[in-house]
């Protein structure tokens, strides 16, 4: 009984470690996506180079993509987007340019400046499905498979640790036939 | 070192950014009782980008997108609970202040009354040992 109280502050020490070691990640903050195993919501927007051409998810199925949400309001694109390009023009899989609440003329002139890796920029300049795809700030990137189905998801800037270590591996995980 | 205490202050200062824009369309409302079941429905949903604060607080840009999509669904004839759904279906339980009832949460909820009782145990375990034992210390000398 004397080793009680001792036992205890050791039994919350041990809780508040653990509770450290469990936040240890840098996007702690970062929200688990409910929407990975589920369909991708469809959407229809216009192409930023092109405004009259609508793109839509049916026209992206068939083969796997990356969908890149990006502004040019939003610093840590910039970060970003050296990384992006790299992956980009290694020509693993398209990554579609996700350009959200935007004005036209600054994204177009933000890919003119630091170039555009992009297969293809779509452009929602009033928000109209970031709702639906449970995006809540820039940059965020989806993994869609063939059938369009979310695969993986990251918040934050990627870099090219994230990109190997998840990004490829769940992109080989869903082309292997089930 | 300066390049990295200059890289730190830039970071801070566009967190704040994000959490500060202020709206330039502020919601109406058609009367008093939208306007009730609107801030009570925003008051128990958490702003997913500055997440210590609920939607009805925050003034993150995610926010105010998030308060016009619940005023809309609730002018759509939706329930608060379909709202409610809507919004976990999106952007998972985390949105919710007041968690459900279920596997996951399950310990969040009840591991409270646990700890309580295996405190309450502990308690009644050391009281039943020193109960037979009586002789309380008759020296009036001691203070405590």
């Amino acid at each position: 009984m004397r080793w009680l109280p001792l036992a205890m502050f050791a039994g919350l020490a041990v809780l508040l470690a653990a509770g450290v070691w469990l936040s240890r990640k840098p996007d702690r903050d970062a929200l688990p996506s409910p929407l990975i195993g589920k369909p991708a919501p469809a959407f229809s927007l216009p192409v930023l180079h092109e405004p009259g051409r609508l793109v839509s998810l049916g026209d992206l199925k068939g083969a796997a993509f990356v969908l890149n949400v990006w502004g040019s309001w939003c610093p840590s694109c910039r970060d970003e987007h050296a990384v992006i390009t790299r992956f980009a023009e290694s020509k693993r899989v398209r990554v579609v340019g996700y350009n959200w609440k935007d004005d036209h003329a600054d994204a177009l002139r933000w890919l003119e400046q630091f170039g555009n890796p992009y297969w293809v920029v779509v452009a929602d300049e009033d928000s109209r499905y970031a709702l639906d795809w449970g995006i809540y700030g820039a940059p965020e990137t989806f993994l869609v498979d063939a059938n369009g189905i979310i695969r993986w998801k990251h918040v934050g800037a990627l870099t090219d640790d994230v990109i190997q270590d998840q990004l490829l591996p769940a992109l080989a995980q869903s082309e292997q036939p089930r | 070192m300066k390049a990295r205490l200059l890289a730190l202050a830039l970071v801070l200062a566009t967190a704040t950014v994000w959490c500060q824009t202020s709206d330039p369309t502020p919601l109406r409302f058609h009367d008093t009782t939208e306007e009730t079941r609107f801030r009570a429905l925003v008051t128990e949903l958490r702003c997913v980008m500055c997440q210590n604060q609920s939607l009805a607080d925050s003034n993150a840009q995610i926010a105010h997108d998030l308060r016009r999509e619940v005023l809309t669904l609730m002018r759509k004839g939706r329930t608060d609970a379909q709202i409610r759904d809507y919004l976990v279906a999106r952007y998972g339980e985390f949105v919710l202040y007041k968690p459900r009832v279920e596997g996951k949460t399950w310990l969040l909820w009840f591991g409270p009354a646990l700890l309580l009782l295996a405190g309450g145990f502990v308690v009644a375990r050391v009281v039943r040992r020193h109960a037979g034992n009586e002789a309380l210390p008759s020296d009036d000398a001691q203070e405590w």
